[in-house]
Formats: structure tokens, sequence, C-alpha cells
């Protein structure tokens, strides 16, 4: 093949023109490309069908990692969930419950709740939007406007506990911020009531859809096996009938209060991965309802913290189950005000690994239907 | 007005200082400390453990014994895949330290559990990524999720992962020519 190589000036890698072949054609999907979010997938094809996928993230890093050394303990907090702000609480969730480990500081029972009803919201928010996106790559926009609209119901939700639409800050080491309104219950059990009521309509208009599954059954089909092998998370390894939940495996603040259940299947497919996350609001929804039930009436929502906390000298990894899977923070210490080293494992980074074995061999117009159900957000990838 | 002298109150002792109580080493978990005894009884010299806290467990091994270590611990123990790979600066010991998350998904009594296992590197003054001794045999081989997470330290910290198949640049852009940014030394600009 190295006679059929055209000569080309020295490049940078990436950038020059390595082999070219009567067949196979490299095409760069992305990083602008409203079919890929802000990534670049740079796929080799044969025809229809693609020979060799190669996920290049990176365009929307913003180190924050390097960030989190010049800052300390609580300026931490609002640049932590700009890699998902519509996910911003669970984000930020495990960074919180590590501080708190370092600090050594107590969460008052009635905080807990909150967090709990907090971070299943913005769960459910994050699928929504995850969900209207997927609609749109597959040519259905009544599942991009439907989405798109009943998420507004819990973003007003949300905006009545914290004041912010979208980037919340809302969980602090010791707490949450702020109280939730008065009348917060009853609001809350008729939103989420009729929410759900919603999202269960879809099954109708998308998930018992033919064309849909015609279009995502037996697509990129993930093994138990290399869901394993290759540490995928969350919605992903779930559709690959591995039953692990960090809710349930591992309890946090309030979960072992709670009666979670997880919804696990088996085929691995596209449409397995696109359907776990819609059964995960429903049951978001029921955890709601309980976390509203036991919660208590009155009390405090934080334990003052002293100003300018100090870590002791030790380390953390603590892990929650965020929209995309499973969102572990390992901060080490060395007892100053600032992390000496944070790093975030969130779960898009983790299943990013899954595509390019998903994608060989595919039909190149299947592309995005595989793609997006990773569940993958790429500013969260990039960090 | 009388100016006798009343004797001044005696002084009141002050309380002998409370000794503070002896800090008793909480005994480890049972469950954490036999499998770390299985990895240690193997490899007596060569693994430190760092520290065993419920749920939580580190061991220390050196960069020579990684790939030994990695491999027993996934023959015989219920350990997967890799959640995540962290690697830390330390300038003052001339090291970088990397450490491997491992977890469970194939067993159900060490879904709970999380093993660190980290190595350190040596570190040098004036980086050149892939061709000085900031070096360490890969894991992919034994624990393939670990991939993405160890182009990620080469491109942030400069370690190359001797036997990795793919050790391109993940995350920066192909033309970066400055320091390997997670480095101690490397400063935002204008900060």
């Amino acid at each position: 093949m190295t006679d059929k190589l055209i000569p080309t000036k020295q490049m940078p890698p990436g950038l020059q023109v390595d082999q070219v072949d009567d067949r196979i054609m490299t095409l760069n999907v992305g990083p602008q490309h409203p079919g890929s979010g802000h990534m670049r997938i740079i796929v080799r094809i044969d025809g229809d069908y693609i020979v060799d996928a190669d996920p290049d993230p990176g365009y929307v890093h913003r180190g924050e990692e390097k960030m989190a050394e010049a800052r300390n303990y609580i300026l931490n907090i609002p640049h932590l969930e700009r890699p998902v702000i519509h996910d911003s609480c669970n984000i930020l969730y495990p960074y919180v419950l590590g501080v708190e480990d370092l600090v050594g500081i107590e969460v008052t029972e009635r905080a807990k709740y909150i967090r709990v009803i907090a971070a299943e919201l913005n769960r459910c928010i994050y699928i929504q939007y995850w969900l209207a996106i997927y609609g749109i790559f597959l040519g259905h926009s009544t599942m991009f406007m439907w989405p798109a609209g009943d998420r507004e119901l819990l973003i007003d939700l949300m905006e009545k506990i914290t004041g912010a639409r979208v980037t919340h800050s809302y969980f602090i080491p010791g707490g949450v911020r702020n109280d939730v309104p008065a009348n917060f219950e009853d609001v809350c059990l008729r939103q989420v009531n009729y929410f759900e009521k919603r999202i269960k309509e879809y099954a109708d208009v998308f998930y018992d859809n033919p064309i849909l599954k015609a279009r995502t059954e037996d697509t990129g089909v993930l093994s138990r096996e290399d869901a394993i092998r290759l540490g995928t998370t969350g919605s992903v390894l779930r559709a690959s009938g591995v039953d692990y939940d960090v809710r349930i495996k591992e309890p946090y603040d309030v979960y072992d209060e709670l009666d979670v259940h997880t919804n696990v299947l088996k085929a691995g497919d596209s449409y397995a991965r696109s359907k776990i996350p819609w059964l995960d609001m429903i049951e978001s929804c029921n955890i709601i309802r309980q976390a509203l039930e036991k919660m208590p009436k009155s009390g405090s929502i934080r334990t003052k913290l002293k100003p300018n906390p100090k870590g002791k000298d030790d380390e953390v990894y603590r892990r929650v189950e965020s929209g995309r899977g499973a969102a572990g923070c390992h901060i080490i210490s060395q007892g100053k005000p600032e992390p000496y080293r944070l790093k975030l494992s969130v779960g898009s980074f983790r299943n990013l690994i899954a595509l390019p074995y998903l994608l060989k061999g595919e039909k190149l117009g299947n592309m995005p239907a595989v793609y997006w159900s990773l569940n993958y957000w790429p500013v969260e990838a990039d960090r | 007005m009388s100016t006798a002298e009343t004797t001044p109150p005696p002084k009141a002792t002050p309380p002998p200082k409370a000794t503070p109580p002896e800090k008793v080493e909480a005994p480890a978990p049972a469950f954490e400390k036999s499998f770390i005894d299985q990895i240690t009884n193997h490899f007596s010299d060569h693994v430190e453990v760092e520290y065993i806290k419920e749920n939580r467990t580190r061991i220390n091994v050196k960069k020579e014994k990684i790939v030994d270590v990695a491999k027993f611990i996934k023959d015989n123990t219920p350990f997967d895949h890799a959640e995540s790979v962290t690697g830390v600066d330390f300038p003052e010991d001339k090291e970088i330290g990397v450490i491997y998350h491992l977890g469970s998904y194939t067993d159900p009594a060490y879904s709970k559990q999380v093993l660190a296992l980290a190595t350190r590197v040596p570190r040098e003054e004036n980086p050149n990524p892939g061709n000085d001794s900031t070096k360490l045999s890969s894991l992919r081989e034994i624990f393939y999720s670990v991939e993405f997470h160890e182009r990620e330290i080469f491109e942030m910290l400069g370690v190359y992962f001797e036997g990795h198949p793919d050790n391109r640049r993940l995350l920066l852009p192909e033309d970066w020519a400055d320091l390997p940014p997670l480095r101690k030394d490397f400063t935002n600009k204008g900060r």
C-alpha cells in the first residue's frame, strides 16, 4: 500500500493525509457537526460501512482538574458543575461527599433528603435533555419537542428550590445552600405526578414506534462480557445485563432508607441503551415521592462550616450514580484549604471506550443512533 | 475606707489537663483485610499497604512489579475493571504517582469495594514525554478499561506507558508544545 501514499509535507499529527485507498475513505464527523456534539469522530468507511472509528474528544477541554488545585474547597463548587450544567447536582455530589469526609462534618437528616430529591429531579432534567437530542438525531422531531417542553416543569421546580434554572451550585459541604420554599412538598408532588404521566406517553410515540425499533434494535450490540471488560457504567452497563447501580450497591446519604429499584435489560443494543434512561426517570419519580413522604418537615438544612476549611492529610474516593453512570471524585488533600489533586472520573469518559467497538461494521447512517445511545455528554468527558 | 489588706483568695489550681485519650487504631475491617492479605502474602516485600478502611483499600507497589501485581489481582480476586486512573505530580519527591482504582461488577460481595493500586515513577525536571525515564508498564492488557485513562495521563503528566498500543494525545490539541499541564510547575498563564 505504501506506493499509493501521496507524499505530503510534514504536517502535525492528525492533520496529514496518511493513506489514500480506492475503497476506504476517511471522514471527520465533528467537532462542530450537529451529529456529534462537541467532539470529533474520525470514521473510515468502506462504501456505507464503518471500518474503523476513532473518537477524538478534547474540543471543549477546560482543565477543571487543574483549576481545582488553585481554588479552595468552597470556591471549587460553581466551576466543578460546569462540565454537565444540566446535571449539576449529580456531578457535584461526589465532590461534596468527599469534602465532607476530609473536613469531618456531618450532614443533617433534612438536608440529606433535600439532596436526594434535588439529585433525582436533576437526573430527570438531564435525561430529558439527552432524550430530546436522541430524538432529533434519529429525525424524530416530536421526540425533540416533548422532552424539551416537559423538562421545563422540573426546571421550574429546581428554580423554586435553588434560585437558578440550570447551574444550581446547590450542594455544599455540610448540607444544601438554602431551604426549600414553604409549600414545596405539594408543588413538587403535583409536578412530579404530572411529569410521570407525561413521560409514560413517550412509549406510544417513541419507544413502541416500529420505525425506532427497526433503526435501533440489533445495532451496536455490546455483550455482557465486553461491558464488564471495557469498564462501562450506568445505562450502558445495565442495558447489557449487569445489575450495578451505585445508589443500591453503595448507598450514600439516605438512599439506603428508600426503596430503590434498578432497571436492567439484557439485549445490549442501542434500543436497550436508549430505554434504560427513560425507565430510570420513572424510577426517579418513585424515589422523589418516597423522599417527600419521609423527609423531616422541619430542621436544619446545613451544618455550619468554618470559613476556609482545611482538609486533613488524607485522600478520599467517593462515587455516586449520576445520569450517565457512576461519577467518582478522587481528592488528595495535604492539609491545606485547596485540594492537592482532584480527579473526576465521569461516566461519559468511561463509556467512550466502547464507541470504536460498537461502530465497527455498522452502517454510517446508524452512527448517531449508536453514538448517542452511549448516554454520552462530550463536555463532561473533556472536563 | 479601710486599708486592711485583704488576702487575695487563693488561686484556684487549674484542673489537671485532661490527657488526650490514647488514639486506638481501629481494627482493620475483616473483609477488606482478607483480600489484601491474599495479595500481601503472595508478594511479601513488594507490596506495601497504605490503608485498609471500610470499602476503600490502597496498596503501594514498586513500578517494576505493577504488572505482576495487577495480573495477580485480576486472576485471584473479583476485581475486573478500572474505574479511574489518577496521576499526581510530586515535585519535591521528584516522582509522579499513578493510582489505579479497581472495582468489581461480577461479584456482588465486592461491589462496594474500591481497591487503589498505586505506584510511582521518576520525574524529570525537563520532561520529554515518551523519551525520558518517566515510563511505566501499561496495564491495558490486563485491565482493558484503562486504555483512555492511560492516554490521558500520558498527555497530562508525561508518563509514557510501555506496551500501550495507542500512545497518542487524547484531550489536548495535537500541536501542544508546552509542559504536560497537570504538572505542578505548569501554571495557568495570567495567574
